[in-house]
């Protein structure tokens, strides 16, 4: 059973990635990109890492769509029309997204009742929060420092690159 | 927790994060390019100090095993950092007369030099993927810092989209090794036991994600773009401190998590070297931008150091590193004079046909170029010289004799082009009546610092294999 749903899942990621790409809708496009992170939250899911899951759909399946859908819809009304007209691609991808958050809803209740089956008992204890925690704050704790210096090189980068007059900064 | 005496074995790592953050307030609060400049270079040079007594102290490992110290790294660091700092020198000259004088630059430079650092220390994949990551997006950003140049935004962009098409390949490639072995840790990775399909694609992944970082054919097409659009300077810093990071880590992963499978992988860096001298040279040899020739050339260089890695061995790797160190030295030079002449208005000074009679106008400039170019050839007695000859001869010794054949002929062919500028420059007659402004006292010196330093260690190559020689008597 466990092998049918990666397949599911891995299939379907695989062909919203490709749905991402080719399609010319931007917000269709973003709406596949949804669908190919919570497919992959389902595989995190299968691999009994729960915590990544939740983070998985909760960051990029929520608040960094939403950013993306926001960016989309301030910068690019032309195409309306073209969006109207796709109708049906939009409830496919809706009954989709339904489709996963019921299977997660699912998920949660049967784990909840005790009918899913066994993975296997290391692999439970590696999804909780207190493993991750744990990794990230003993022995990586040096990687997740790093990573704010890369992050904050990252945002003076990017207002760097946006900046709209560089040349009023200079001769200062 | 770490311990105070940890945090010394990555002192300089420290000392350059803590300088991004510093010349980044300083720059929010102030917003004077002169004291970020100052600011940087301080920093930069203590940095540099740190790493050069690194080299003499203890090797080991640190932070949990994630990060290595001393030794190799102790070397990456100084590559690095003189890089950097010869870099942040010649570029505020550049920069002011090329009006991109702003402050985030030096934060970028730092930031991108952090990454750098922490490439050249790593002993787990993890870390080694943080550090490309924060080297790389600061080299993006730098690259597309000329907006209203049209080249500068191309090379911008086309290094992003391809880079991070690169870090997918790393990153999928650690997936995989992880995998396989259970572990980021380079040890561990060593001791893989079972290598099964997963194994093997793990790393050939991570082999494509370092030949696209160290510019090697068939993933060197951004190099040219990006060099020739990148400010002169800046392409100077990525073309010397960012690839001598890439090569220094691309050493340690070699020699620490694969040498088990090192005669699998000397195959395939066998051909990329072939592939890489020869069609590096070629397309260097039809180039008139001479922005374009240095990084075509800088191609063929990655060549040359790729048959010290395909060798092996640890006189290989130890060559190799000082071949980096002259690699390192002498670009900077060439590129900063290069510089010198593009601030100049009115003509384009990349073309090398506008570098007609210019070695007369301000002889000291000609005659450096010379001195690079000289040592870029291979010419004794400049480093460059040693270094391909360490190179060659370490590969001999492991019987790659046809890849030095190729090398050796590779290089013969490449005195063309290097030499077709300094003809430009000294046999020709000059067409225009440009006048050729003096360049700062700073920018003279430390070009003349490099130029010595080439000489130096051309001449007197002993001081430096020695100590690198040291560092492979340490078994991991």
């Amino acid at each position: 059973m466990e092998t049918y749903i990666f397949i599911l899942f891995a299939t379907l990621a695989v062909a919203a990635a490709v749905g991402m790409i080719t399609s010319r809708n931007t917000v269709n496009s973003a709406l596949f990109l949804v669908l190919n992170l919570i497919s992959v939250a389902g595989i995190f899911l299968l691999l009994k890492a729960q915590f990544l899951a939740v983070i998985q759909v909760l960051v990029y399946g929520g608040a960094i769509m939403v950013l993306f859908l926001f960016v989309i819809m301030l910068l690019n009304l032309s195409d309306e029309e073209q969006m109207l007209s796709k109708f049906s691609v939009r409830y496919a991808v809706g009954f989709f997204l339904g489709v996963i958050v019921l299977s997660q809803l699912l998920y949660v209740i049967a784990s909840v009742t005790g009918t899913l089956p066994r993975i296997h008992p290391e692999m439970e204890a590696v999804g909780t929060v207190e493993t991750i925690g744990d990794a990230l704050f003993n022995i990586y704790m040096l990687p997740v420092l790093v990573t704010a210096i890369l992050l904050t090189a990252a945002v003076v980068g990017a207002l760097l690159l946006a900046q709209r007059n560089i040349s009023g900064k200079v001769n200062k | 927790m770490e311990s105070a005496n940890e945090l010394l074995t990555i002192l300089p790592l420290i000392i350059i994060g803590a300088a991004g953050l510093f010349v980044m307030m300083l720059d929010a609060f102030t917003g004077s390019a002169r004291l970020a400049y100052l600011a940087t270079i301080l920093f930069s040079a203590a940095a540099l100090a740190v790493a050069v007594s690194d080299l003499f102290g203890p090797m080991g490992e640190s932070f949990h095993g994630l990060i290595t110290y001393g030794g190799t790294s102790s070397f990456g660091m100084v590559l690095v950092m003189t890089g950097t700092l010869f870099s942040v020198i010649l570029s505020r000259d550049y920069l002011e007369k090329t009006g991109m004088h702003i402050a985030e630059v030096y934060s970028m430079i730092l930031f991108a030099a952090f990454g750098m650092l922490l490439l050249v220390s790593s002993n787990n994949l993890v870390t080694l993927f943080l550090g490309i990551e924060t080297m790389s997006i600061s080299l993006y950003v730098l690259a597309g810092l000329v907006k209203n140049h049209k080249k500068s935004v191309e090379a911008a962009l086309k290094y992003f989209l391809l880079g991070a098409f690169a870090t997918g390949f790393l990153l999928y490639g650690i997936a995989l090794l992880y995998g396989a072995s259970g572990s980021t840790f380079l040890v561990d990775i060593a001791a893989t036991e079972d290598k099964g399909m997963i194994y093997w694609a793990g790393v050939g992944l991570l082999l494509v994600g370092f030949f696209f970082k160290i510019s090697a054919v068939p993933f060197h097409m951004w190099t040219p773009d990006v060099y020739q659009g990148a400010p002169t300077t800046i392409t100077a810093f990525m073309a010397t401190a960012s690839k001598a990071a890439a090569f220094v880590a691309f050493i340690l992963v070699l020699s620490r998590a694969l040498p088990d499978a090192r005669a699998d992988w000397s195959d395939v860096i066998w051909l990329f070297a072939l592939l890489t001298m020869v069609v590096g040279n070629i397309l260097a040899l039809v180039q008139d931008n001479v922005k374009r020739m240095l990084a075509y050339s800088s191609i063929a260089h990655a060549g040359y150091i790729m048959i010290g890695l395909a060798a092996g061995t640890d006189a290989a790797y130890s060559a190799v590193l000082f071949y980096l160190f002259a690699y390192t030295l002498m670009n900077i030079g060439a590129f900063g004079i290069v510089a010198y002449y593009e601030w100049h208005k009115g003509y384009d000074f990349t073309e090398v046909s506008n570098y007609s009679g210019l070695g007369f106008k301000q002889p000291i400039m000609g005659v450096l170029m010379s001195v690079f170019l000289f040592s870029m050839v291979g010419i004794p007695p400049f480093a460059g010289f040693i270094g391909k000859y360490r190179v060659f001869a370490a590969a001999v010794d492991e019987g790659l004799i046809s890849l030095v054949i190729v090398g050796v002929l590779a290089s013969a062919a490449s005195v063309y082009y290097y030499l077709r500028v300094l003809v430009h420059l000294f046999m020709k007659e000059s067409e225009n009546g440009i006048v050729l402004s003096r360049p700062g006292t700073l920018y003279t010196a430390s070009l003349l610092i490099l130029a010595a330093l080439t000489i130096f260690f051309g001449i007197n190559p002993g001081v430096l294999t020695d100590l690198l020689g040291s560092f492979w008597t340490v078994q991991y």
